[in-house]
């Protein structure tokens, strides 16, 4: 091997592992990764994101794990129809609650995501993101570096982004939605309270929803 | 042919570089070593993407091509190949002029200057630089005598 092809290689290999070192994830935060302590719950009387007319008759909550199927094949079957006819017609407005179950071990670290996104204007953008594309839910592997793309494809200030989950600040918001959740009874998602009652009807029917909605309206309440 | 060597080796790094941008800008690598400060600024502007794709994929291909071409050229059979030449030549001119492009945006438009786009600069500049006095010395630099006369006109 002559010694010009001996640099070459040398050059190759020195680079390459530099990417791949420089491409390695990121360690997360205790509190937000599989197996950290849960957080303590935020009191700063957060309620929710929220999507449509503040005025509205109706008011949907939703309590959702980012990592759950069910809340994953609602957001998207389910949702677009719900927002086109409930929300941007002004009978619903929609509040998102989150409610991390214990089993799936991303689901806060995809929750804190939103929020994140949230903190620069773009919790429903992070929101759909997170929902669309749910491979990650499936492979059980690190998220991290998939959830920076979702930031940096929905238009988030990276480095923004980037602080926001290594310092882990929005754990509490998110503890405190899913203690609130417990108390309300909450054991699975998603989970829909319309005006405070709990939605007895199947979420995979977004004809129920307005159905409900539609009868809540009638009745003045 | 040692020429030809530098711009094959000065490539392969611009790859490396660029490749880093890249995955900086895709959002596979978290953060740049060495500071990004107007990095971020410069990833995160509107002139960070051309036609809808990023700028620094545009290096890596274009890299990736000249690193292919030169290692091309070194080969025994292609060595005194004045098309191939000619072609690395062409393809570091235009690399150079988008160089020169995007440091003027950094400079005077953006107003921030991200590193590994000045590294990115410089190695393509000293590749236009070697392609050039590659392309004046006839391209066989191991065979023509240094100083012959070309059809070089750059």
């Amino acid at each position: 091997m002559s010694r010009f092809n001996a640099v070459l290689i040398g050059v190759a290999v020195v680079g390459g592992v530099a990417i791949w070192y420089a491409a390695a994830a990121k360690p997360q935060p205790a509190a937000l990764g599989p197996g950290g302590a849960a957080p303590a719950p935020a009191a700063d009387g957060f309620a929710g994101f929220t999507l449509g007319n503040d005025s509205a008759p109706v008011e949907v909550v939703e309590y959702a794990d980012f990592e759950c199927p069910a809340c994953a094949q609602f957001a998207v079957v389910q949702m677009p129809t719900i927002r086109q006819q409930l929300i941007e017609t002004g009978k619903v407005r929609w509040r998102h609650r989150d409610f991390p179950l214990p089993s799936h071990r991303y689901a806060r670290f995809a929750s804190h995501a939103a929020h994140c996104g949230a903190e620069q204007g773009k919790f429903w953008e992070m929101h759909d993101a997170l929902f669309n594309d749910h491979s990650w839910a499936q492979t059980g592997r690190d998220p991290s570096r998939l959830f920076r793309q979702f930031a940096v494809r929905i238009g988030l200030d990276a480095r923004a982004y980037d602080a926001c989950m290594e310092s882990g600040r929005q754990a509490g918001r998110i503890e405190a939605s899913r203690l609130e959740g417990e108390r309300l009874g909450v054991s699975g998602t998603p989970t829909f309270f319309l005006n405070g009652r709990r939605f007895g009807g199947r979420s995979n029917a977004s004809d129920e929803f307005k159905r409900m909605v539609d009868s809540l309206i009638a009745a003045g309440r | 042919m040692r020429r030809r060597q530098a711009i094959t080796l000065l490539a392969l790094v611009g790859c490396f570089v660029s490749l880093y941008l890249w995955l900086y800008k895709i959002g596979i690598i978290g953060s740049l070593q060495c500071g990004a400060g107007g990095c971020e600024t410069v990833q995160t502007s509107r002139w960070a993407e051309l036609l809808g794709l990023p700028v620094a994929l545009y290096g890596v291909v274009g890299y990736a091509v000249l690193f292919a071409l030169s290692l091309a050229a070194l080969q025994p059979r292609l060595v005194t190949s004045r098309r191939l030449t000619w072609t690395v030549a062409a393809l570091a001119t235009v690399g150079f002029l988008f160089t020169v492009y995007l440091t003027y945006l950094e400079l005077f438009v953006i107003n921030a200057l991200c590193r590994w786009c000045v590294v990115s600069a410089v190695i393509m500049t000293a590749i236009w630089v070697v392609a050039v006095l590659d392309l004046r010395a006839g391209g066989n630099p191991g065979a023509l005598p240094r100083g012959q006369p070309t059809q070089a006109g750059i």
